[in-house]
């Protein structure tokens, strides 16, 4: 039961801590829940096809199927927080404003959330896939069938809670800067997806590594330990980061906080005046 | 564009045939064998052979490895070049037996 429980909890982290960030980041937008449980119900579908379908996924491309299918799921979810992150940049103060002034959430932003139930499910198929293959293997294998269903929902549970403590954690962020702090997260967790994207693509040898190993902080703090685990998925801690995903993991963080910057201080676009008249009014 | 292609085609081409060739099996949620001598300094084939009906997850942390073998299949990978010292790895799926060291000399 136990390592079926660690398993389960270690696949569902990830997910359960990136649906958080969601959740935070689409706060105060009508129909929000609706959005991301879309996302989270699409994810576990595609978790099964992933599934169903590993052995051919596997073998594609010489056997480099599985990393670059890793790699591209990854990197759609890098883009998708980009663009959430960027059009967020420019309208995140007039959003507070509205959710001040209507005491309720508002009815604009079904741009991004699209975007944000994108990757949900994304964050859910990745790490769905794998649990599914694991759950599947030892369900054949012959093991005690209660003590899988036991260990799972137990590691289901567990994952879902971090994420729970996440939310609420965020919560708390006075709303002056919540979208400063949720779009500093986002921002840091596209940067360590795509950093992710890239050991894939160095796995499959299309990419070179540059170097092995540019630091060792492993002793310090280990991406194996639970506190490691979460800077992994939050910020894309790494203790023993490659050339080549530190590279991806600065370009990515420069180029979309560069693109933020240039879309602040812009101002907001017409077409924004029609979707939300009532703070316009003010 | 067609030199384009041909360089995706046959960059990898090239990655794949240089290097040796070693096979770990996986059998009863086994590694065999539990320990294996690659080089050190150059790169090198590792094929991991799954003969368990169930999938398995080759997994090691310090390889930078993570890749998921279904049941009855194989899954190859390139590796290297390493320093001298042991890269512990594990089937993520049955870690309590499923456990070995690459020595790299």
């Amino acid at each position: 039961m136990l390592a079926s429980a660690v398993i389960v909890f270690r696949e569902t982290l990830e997910a359960a801590l990136i649906v958080a960030i969601v959740l935070g980041a689409s706060r105060g937008v009508l129909g929000r829940g609706r959005w991301v449980g879309g996302g989270v119900a699409l994810g576990a579908c595609g978790a099964v096809l992933v599934a169903l379908f590993a052995g051919a996924i596997a073998s594609a491309v010489e056997g480099r199927g599985q990393e670059l299918f890793n790699a591209a799921v990854l990197l759609a979810a890098v883009l998708m927080l980009a663009w959430h992150n960027i059009w967020m940049a420019s309208h995140a103060r007039q959003h507070v404003a509205e959710m001040r002034h209507l005491g309720h959430d508002v009815r604009e932003g079904v741009k991004p959330l699209s975007a944000m139930l994108a990757v949900t499910a994304l964050a859910v198929l990745r790490e769905g896939g794998e649990t599914v293959l694991f759950l599947y293997g030892i369900w054949a294998g012959g093991g005690s069938r209660a003590e899988l269903v036991a260990g799972g929902a137990a590691g289901l549970a567990g994952g879902a809670l971090v994420g729970v403590l996440l939310y609420f954690g965020l919560l708390k962020i006075p709303l002056r800067h919540f979208f400063t702090v949720t779009g500093v997260i986002v921002l840091l967790l596209a940067a360590g997806l795509a950093a992710g994207a890239a050991n894939y693509l160095a796995q499959a040898g299309l990419l070179p590594r540059i170097s092995e190993e540019v630091w060792d902080s492993s002793a310090l703090l280990s991406t194996e330990s639970l506190v490691g685990r979460v800077l992994h998925v939050l910020v894309g801690y790494n203790d023993r980061p490659s050339g080549i995903e530190l590279l991806f993991y600065v370009v990515t963080l420069t180029t979309i906080a560069a693109l933020m910057r240039r879309e602040s201080r812009r101002p907001a676009p017409p077409a924004h005046e029609k979707a939300a008249p009532v703070a316009n009014h003010r | 564009m067609k030199k384009l292609v041909l360089l995706l085609v046959a960059w990898p081409l090239c990655a794949l045939a240089q290097g040796e060739t070693f096979t770990l099996t996986i059998k009863d949620h086994r590694f065999q064998p539990a320990e294996l001598a690659v080089p050190a300094g150059k790169k090198f084939h590792l094929v991991v052979d799954n003969q368990d009906a169930t999938p398995e997850e080759f997994e090691s942390h310090k390889l930078r490895v993570e890749k998921v073998i279904p049941g009855k299949a194989k899954a190859s990978l390139t590796l290297g070049p390493l320093k001298p010292g042991a890269y512990p790895f594990v089937g993520e799926f049955h870690e309590s037996t499923a456990k070995g060291v690459l020595h790299a000399r």
